[in-house]
């Protein structure tokens, strides 16, 4: 359907039914219960789930499939929000030319950037990228301030122009809307002890993730994508063949740089701020992460990353002293001190810890990420073992 | 002119810490062909060394003074540190006063356990995986060493004051025949300065000198030649890492009165120690020097008023602009070799 093969319409409509139903899916314990913390179906945190999702499917469509592990993605996502709150300042608080001209803006600045530092591969690719990502972020805290707002950062305001509405004298500032449909607008769907909400700017930010998500699939199984995947199999013997391998991976690169300014354009859409902290080089190393940990090259993979480390980020971080004691309640009063002081350093403003460690026994473990825990599960429970196995050695190159 | 030498000062200094932890990350990338993004990390403990021992030095217990009383008439309780019991007072403030260069002693074998631990542990399992995966395991490292010394020591700056003598500024213009005070500048950064020279020339020396570091650099140009001649080169580069993570360690204990230690400092000199070492050239030791003098001279000439003024911005973003010029006209870097890192 589509024009997708079987296989990739079901994934297509998995992804789709989880984020059509993930206010369910993300609150399944009851408000008042102990579980609540669990919870993740909140607007704030779902639209960052598809967010990263889009920003790291993007960065995925360069690593996952050329092998080209760019560290300056940040870039893009930074100047994708400062594009889009320039656009709702500027032409009108509708965050359709917000979000379509962040896209076009990263990815001409992909197109400069990549023009340069694809001229080299390797570590040096990666040196250079985050070079030029490191270069956007010092002069967007400092000389760019009049354009960027500096530390401060950038948002809209009631005396902006918007020259395509119509402006009303007074009231508050307007919030991005898509044609009257506010962004932060949420129905609250009360059932027994469970509340559920549905949020606009999820569902705008889920659809287009699922876009995002369609057209990578159809990158896949293009023979563009073949391309890219030779490139990363073995870039020379495409040279000896005659191939330039150049303009491939530079349109594999503007392509995923404004899968990031998408995803910066929505983030300021759905809150209309933009800092320079955004392009800081943690947050390139950030969707570096999400993709591995999901698993790099496969559909999936960065999508579930993004979701595990966003979740993790936000439930890891809530839990204190106070909710660990409570947990431990039923144990004598001793052993309960012990267990909270041994959980304490990994919880609450010590989750990164518990990151770290989670992403380098993945790394360690399991280089293929999630993605390869799910499959090796998986083939341990199917019987036709032994013909899989031989279909994955066929792959291997004769070198 | 006294300007000039100021900038050139500043440059040499700054530029020092970077060519300490360039060197580091060069000698491990030379010798096990290691992308260590967990070098910065080393940096910061060694800085930590520095609070430790600050700490452990001054472990004191409690003493009812009868000199003193409060406002009630009561005599006060007075916190001495242990080391006042076994050595009197002067000898004991002084060795407090002196924590900072102390620590060198105290940080060369804690590091050089560090970093043995670390190869030993986890990073020998790395050497047939890809760099891909070598950057990523080491970063993931890097960020549980942080958040250790975080949970440990909390998240906020712990001061770590030069010894008395070597607060304040010194007159260099003196030396070189200018008027008094023209050219003066904090005594501590020319230590850094001098500590730094000291630790290359020594690094270089030990390479170059000793049967072992000859032994290394063979290792370096050939590994299997050298494993076939029966000498055991693995343990030999376990040692190298060890002394690369010594050599970080040393160049953030020194850190330490230019800049409180915080858990963050090493990521910080991480980005920067990297374009210094792809701008030297992978896997040459001169050339990380050289580009970590020539970037930190390149930075304090760019933060000149006089400079900013014409181009706004470019302090900001000089290292990063020099790395991209330098890679793209001489590929390799400064004094990189044919060959390494070319895949």
């Amino acid at each position: 359907m589509f024009g997708l093969d079987t296989k990739d319409t079901r994934l297509f409509f998995f992804v789709a039914v989880l984020v059509a139903f993930a206010p369910f899916l993300m609150n399944p314990f009851p408000t008042e219960s102990g579980l609540a913390q669990f919870n993740g179906g909140y607007p704030d945190l779902m639209q960052r789930f598809v967010i990263f999702g889009i920003f790291a499917i993007g960065f995925n469509i360069l690593f996952g499939l050329t092998g080209y592990l760019s560290f300056g993605h940040a870039a893009f996502l930074g100047t994708g929000s400062y594009a889009a709150v320039w656009m709702l300042k500027l032409l009108t608080i509708n965050v359709i030319p917000a979000i379509v001209i962040s896209t076009l803006v990263a990815g001409v600045m992909a197109l400069a950037i990549g023009f340069i530092s694809l001229r080299r591969s390797g570590i040096y690719f990666s040196i250079l990228t985050l070079a030029f990502a490191q270069m956007a972020f010092a002069l967007a805290a400092s000389v760019l301030t009049p354009i960027t707002g500096g530390e401060t950062g950038l948002q809209t305001a009631l005396n902006d122009p918007r020259i395509l509405d119509f402006r009303a004298e007074g009231g508050n500032i307007p919030a991005p809307s898509l044609f009257g449909l506010e962004m932060r607008a949420s129905y609250e769907w009360l059932v027994g002890g469970w509340s559920f909400t549905f949020n606009v700017g999820y569902y705008i930010s889920g659809l287009f993730m699922l876009a995002a998500l369609y057209v990578a699939i159809r990158i896949f199984r293009s023979p563009f994508g073949l391309m890219l995947k030779a490139i990363k199999t073995n870039q020379n013997r495409l040279n000896y063949t005659g191939v330039s391998t150049r303009p491939y991976t530079l349109t594999a690169f503007v392509i995923s740089g404004m899968y990031a300014g998408l995803a910066g354009g929505l983030m300021a859409a759905m809150d209309p701020l933009a800092g320079a902290e955004r392009m800081q080089w943690t947050a390139s190393g950030e969707v570096v992460l999400m993709t591995i940990l999901g698993g790099a090259g496969t559909l999936l993979g960065p999508i579930l990353g993004a979701g595990f480390i966003k979740y993790f980020e936000n439930i890891f971080s809530k839990i204190n002293d106070s909710i660990l004691h409570s947990w431990f309640s039923f144990l004598p009063e001793g052993l309960e001190n012990v267990m909270v002081t041994i959980l304490h350093p990994f919880v609450g403003k010590g989750w990164h810890l518990t990151l770290g460690i989670l992403f380098m026994l993945v790394v360690i473990f399991l280089p293929g990420g999630l993605m390869e825990g799910m499959q090796r599960i998986g083939k341990m429970f199917s019987r036709k073992k032994k013909s899989d196995e031989t279909d994955g050695k066929a792959t291997v190159p004769a070198e | 002119m006294e300007a000039f030498i100021i900038q050139l000062l500043s440059g040499l200094d700054g530029g020092s810490a970077y060519a300490l932890i360039a060197l580091g990350l060069t000698l491990i990338f030379g010798t096990l062909g290691v992308v260590n993004f967990a070098h910065g990390a080393l940096f910061m403990l060694g800085a930590f060394c520095t609070v430790t021992l600050q700490r452990l030095l001054s472990l004191s217990h409690e003493v009812i003074d009868e000199s003193q009383k409060d406002f009630l008439g009561n005599p006060l309780k007075v916190k001495v540190p242990y080391l006042q019991d076994w050595f009197g007072e002067a000898t004991s403030n002084a060795i407090i006063d002196w924590s900072v260069p102390l620590a060198i002693l105290f940080a060369i074998p804690v590091m050089i356990l560090i970093g043995i631990a670390m190869e030993r542990g986890l990073i020998k399992h790395f050497y047939k995986r890809p760099h891909a995966d070598q950057i990523l395991v080491t970063f993931g490292l890097a960020i549980v060493l942080q958040e250790i010394i975080k949970a440990y020591f909390g998240a906020n700056p712990i001061p770590a004051p030069a010894p008395e003598v070597f607060r304040g500024s010194y007159d260099f213009g003196l030396l070189l025949g200018f008027e008094p005070n023209r050219i003066i500048y904090p005594y501590w950064r020319l230590v850094y300065f001098a500590f730094a020279a000291i630790v290359i020339t020594a690094v270089f020396a030990f390479l170059q000198f000793t049967t072992f570091g000859m032994v290394v650099r063979a290792g370096m140009a050939d590994r299997e030649t050298v494993g076939l001649l029966g000498i055991d080169i693995d343990r030999r580069f376990t040692i190298m890492f060890g002394l690369a993570a010594c050599v970080a360690g040393l160049a953030g204990v020194m850190y330490t009165p230019i800049n409180s230690p915080n858990y963050h400092m090493g990521m910080d000199f991480l980005v920067i120690s990297f374009v210094v070492v792809v701008v030297g050239g992978m896997g040459s030791l001169p050339g990380a020097v050289l580009a970590g003098f020539v970037l930190g001279i390149l930075q304090s000439f760019a933060s000149m008023r006089e400079v900013i003024e014409v181009i706004p911005g470019i302090n900001q973003v000089v290292i990063y602009l020099a790395a991209i010029i330098i890679l793209l006209t001489r590929p390799r870097g400064l004094l990189g070799r044919k060959g390494v890192m070319e895949d």
